[in-house]
């Protein structure tokens, strides 16, 4: 074995094995903060992965939507919201765990199944395209994926009017989970500096 | 345009020479740019920091350090010094974990990014296709380890501090983009190298600031929200925030940040000397002075000459604009909250979409000045 395809195989072990432990971690630890920066460590992993497919335009995108924005916005809204108050406790919390558990594990076994019987075409690494990746992909959204890539835009845009929406509650007499008129008192005021009527 | 120093081919044969394998050659050279660029981000950050306190000094009409060495240059290894032999103390209530990962996750990030700076045509450790891009995704990692030391450091000001800071950089960090875009699609490639051969072909005159002088100003506005300088040093307000997400932190991990605000600093003064003024280039083409003293471009003399005055041009750019950041710092009041986040989404995000937008038009109706 040549010293790059050690490199390689060392790297790829030590990626997948953090992104399992971290998922693992993310869904089974109690501590959401912790669930929270675990998932970053996942998403970096994941972009590690990438880079040893070649993939660095990917590996970078991932960095910067979901280490970048995705999850930290998850732990900036954690923080702002962030109360001490136990959880109720769930009856019959055991059979659910044994549910969900098998769910998982017929899911797992399905995935592992495909994995195996299903004949992967491997490209051969003369044929990778490598850094001309970002040619490739500008290529592909502007031409053959224009339409899935417009609509995505237009699917976050309402999400994001959405958001607007239900953050300035100003705009609404009622609450839309309720049904009762909104307490104005809490929205924010404008901000007028205290001093400027003081001349 | 391919010529030039390349160090790492003639190390290669060197080491060759003493029937060494191209692979062992290759992983003997591999770290060695890498300590080179550490030891010059270090050494950078002990001059940015002499600078800082003499400039301030001379704002403040104080003489500043003296006494550590002739004119007090010894003052910054000595700070360095004292922090790394202070107690280092963990508050018996915060997070130990999150406590000590958060300073690390600020710094090696900006450390990162450090591969991708140039000093010449090839005196960088490595070329990466994305370049710039992957500067700009190693900068959003930065805040998730401003919101851990924040969150960890189980104090109210360390969360309102990292609360801030994750605000700020988010903000800030798509005007950035957003304007390192246009320079992209000016140069037609991701490559901080290209980028810089695009600006070469008439000296300072061809130089991006002419062409964008919007996106330049867009840029180094962002850049120093984005290295928490005065006027934006919101997260660590003195006045309201004691010391913000740094409040806990004493002795190495406080040294961390120390550093990384300070390589941050540096590395984006590179990074606008890289974009937009020129990066190595001369401000009159070496060729041309080669070609009027009758001198072959290819000699060894030459090239060696050529390579050390691209050092120099790059690192005398970039303290230009440090010393312009730090004498901001010293004459600027601080912005309120809600007038850095008016700024960054009001005013940086429409002027420099419209910047980008009109970028793409120019480059359509005159791509010979644009970038065809």
């Amino acid at each position: 074995m040549s010293i790059a395809i050690t490199t390689q195989f060392i790297c790829f072990t030590v990626l997948s094995l953090v992104v399992l432990i971290g998922a693992l971690g993310v869904v089974l630890l109690e501590s959401i903060v912790y669930s929270a920066f675990l998932l970053g460590g996942v998403f970096m992993s994941v972009a590690g992965l990438y880079l040893l497919l070649n993939a660095s335009f990917v590996a970078a995108a991932q960095v910067l939507v979901y280490v970048g924005a995705v999850n930290v916005l998850i732990i900036f809204a954690i923080m702002l919201v962030n109360k001490k108050e136990d959880l109720k406790p769930i009856n019959d919390i055991k059979s659910r765990r044994v549910i969900s558990t098998s769910i998982c594990l017929t899911l797992l076994s399905l995935l592992i199944r495909v994995d195996l019987t299903k004949v992967w075409s491997l490209s051969s690494p003369q044929n990778s395209i490598g850094e001309e990746s970002t040619i490739r992909i500008g290529e592909h959204l502007f031409s053959d994926y224009l339409l899935p890539f417009e609509v995505a835009s237009v699917l976050l845009l309402m999400a994001m009017i959405g958001a607007i929406v239900l953050a300035r509650r100003d705009v609404m007499s009622k609450d839309i989970s309720t049904g009762l008129p909104v307490d104005q008192e809490l929205i924010e005021k404008s901000s007028e500096p205290l001093l400027t009527n003081k001349n | 345009m391919e010529y030039g120093l390349d160090l790492e081919y003639s190390f290669n044969e060197f080491l060759k020479g003493f029937g060494l394998s191209s692979e062992i050659a290759h992983i003997i050279w591999l770290p060695l740019p890498m300590l080179l660029v550490l030891v010059a981000a270090v050494v950078g950050v002990l001059v940015t920091v002499w600078l800082e306190r003499k400039i301030s000094a001379a704002a403040q009409q104080r003489i500043g350090p003296e006494y550590a060495g002739a004119l007090g240059v010894l003052q910054p290894i000595a700070d360095g010094l004292k922090l790394l032999v202070k107690e280092d103390i963990i508050p018996a209530k915060a997070d130990g974990i999150l406590f000590t990962a958060g300073p690390i996750l600020v710094l090696v990030p900006v450390i990162l990014s450090w591969l991708i700076v140039p000093f010449g045509q090839n005196l960088l450790i490595s070329n990466v296709g994305i370049g710039i891009f992957l500067w700009i995704a190693l900068s959003s990692i930065q805040p998730i380890g401003l919101l851990m030391s924040g969150y960890a450091s189980n104090n109210k000001y360390s969360l309102l501090g990292g609360l801030r800071a994750a605000a700020q950089s988010i903000s800030y960090e798509i005007p950035l983009a957003l304007s390192v875009l246009a320079i992209v699609l000016m140069t037609n490639s991701l490559s901080t190298v290209d980028i810089v051969n695009q600006q070469s072909s008439a000296g300072i005159l061809s130089w991006n600031i002419w062409r964008q002088p919007v996106g330049f100003i867009v840029f180094w506005i962002c850049a120093l929200a984005e290295c928490e300088r005065l006027p934006f040093d919101l997260p660590e307000a003195e006045e309201e925030l004691v010391a913000g997400y740094q409040t806990e932190y004493a002795g190495m991990k406080f040294a961390l940040f120390y550093l990384g605000s300070y390589i941050n600093l540096i590395l984006s003064a590179l990074l606008v000397s890289i974009l937009y003024l020129g990066g190595w280039g001369f401000p009159i083409p070496v060729e041309l002075i080669a070609k009027l003293l009758n001198l072959p471009i290819n000699a060894p003399f030459i090239q060696v000459f050529t390579a050390s005055i691209g050092i120099v041009m790059t690192v005398l750019k970039a303290y230009l604009l440090v010393f312009i950041a730090i004498l901001l710092r010293w004459t600027t009041p601080r912005v309120r909250i809600d007038q850095l986040l008016d700024l960054g989404w009001k005013f940086l995000l429409p002027i420099s979409l419209a910047n980008l937008l009109i970028t793409a038009g120019l480059k359509l109706a005159f791509p010979q000045f644009f970038g065809g």
